[in-house]
């Protein structure tokens, strides 16, 4: 099947923002990602170092039943959304996304290097750009938008340096 | 009266039920948008695929306004809406150095999620060093818990913070909102032209 282009990013903010507004209408709350992943951690650590994490004053904030949480069911829901659309625009296929001018290995090792730093920053920001860039940032948190602001400003300052991985 | 589940419309395990639902949109969106595509995402910073900007934008605008509304219509009772708590020295060096992941890895926690299910290997790479990450700032955590901490401000918005009404305060984001929009096309029409 022939990869369908993606949705306007107007039409795509629209159906996003709506859903977010539905999640503030039923729970009260907004979206997530790294909360989740936090969670996934904690309940890994916890099989075969719990007395480690019980020990760790920030891990063991987490460690009483980690994966029966609200943005646990959430992300789940993501994977299930992504493929689906994924899917409908025949978009399903291993690849690596990268620019022409960087190898798979060089990509592969920015994509953990870079993840090691949102991680990092995820948990110093109590948040990322879904559960406090998006989320703050639509009810008007001061902290959501210093965020936001924050995150482009680092983007666009590493970005030259970061050329042949992109274009 | 909104939100539901703070009035005790249903239990949590029926909210369990509802986040797996609203996950669902927010990954068919997220991947509608071309947020599962990292490369599209990191031609933001080259001015040449501005969509990051417009999705997010577009998003915080409607469910800012839906908020607004809804709340004077006396619909939802806003002081019941989880506001995220600022500190604002954590978030502006967490925002730094989350901007820097960005662009080195390509991805954020979500479209990492939404990359990985449509097949991306830099994706899942990349969340296996979102779970390293998390685990390096859990083992330093006694050491930067100061910056962690740095800033605390509270449940501040930024009507409180500004002194501004809420309406005049929706109305600036709107217009910034606006402005970024002509400004991306602008750019996009510069710079883009470059399949992502």
């Amino acid at each position: 099947m022939e990869e369908k282009k993606y949705m306007s990013p107007y039409v795509a903010g629209i159906g996003l923002g709506i859903t977010l507004l539905l999640a503030f209408v039923f729970m009260g709350r907004g979206l997530g990602a790294s909360g989740a992943m936090m969670r996934f951690e904690v309940w890994f650590l916890n099989l075969f170092a719990s007395d480690h994490v019980a020990s760790n004053p920030y891990f063991s904030k987490y460690a009483n039943n980690p994966l029966n949480n609200w943005l646990v069911y959430e992300i789940i829901g993501v994977m299930i959304g992504g493929f689906i659309s994924g899917a409908l625009a025949g978009r399903l296929k291993f690849k690596i996304g990268k620019g022409p001018n960087i190898s798979n290995k060089g990509r592969l090792i920015l994509a953990f290097t870079g993840g090691t730093l949102m991680g990092f920053a995820a948990r110093l920001s109590r948040g990322c750009t879904s559960g406090l860039a998006l989320t703050g940032g639509a009810t008007l948190a001061l902290g959501g938008w210093v965020f936001m602001f924050s995150v482009f400003a680092g983007g666009y300052a590493l970005a030259y340096f970061l050329r042949k991985q992109w274009i | 009266m909104a939100p539901f589940y703070k009035f005790g419309y249903f239990s949590e395990q029926t909210g369990f039920l509802i986040a797996l639902i609203l996950g669902i949109g927010f990954g068919f969106w997220l991947e509608r948008a071309g947020f599962g595509n990292s490369r599209k995402l990191a031609l933001q910073f080259y001015f040449k695929d501005i969509t990051v900007l417009k999705v997010m934008f577009t998003a915080i605008v409607v469910a800012m306004l839906g908020l607004m509304y809804l709340s004077l219509f006396g619909w939802l009772d806003i002081s019941k809406v989880y506001i995220n708590p600022t500190y604002i020295g954590a978030q502006a060096v967490g925002g730094l150095l989350l901007g820097f992941g960005f662009i080195i890895g390509g991805y954020c926690p979500g479209t990492a999620v939404v990359g990985g299910v449509t097949g991306r290997i830099d994706g899942y790479i990349f969340i296996l060093g979102a779970l390293f990450g998390m685990f390096v700032f859990g083992e330093m955590f006694p050491a930067i818990e100061d910056l962690f901490l740095s800033g605390n401000m509270g449940d501040v918005r930024l009507m409180d913070y500004f002194n501004w009404s809420s309406g005049v305060t929706a109305l600036v984001v709107v217009l910034l909102a606006i402005g970024m929009f002509i400004g991306g096309e602008w750019l996009e029409r510069k710079y883009g032209g470059q399949e992502a």
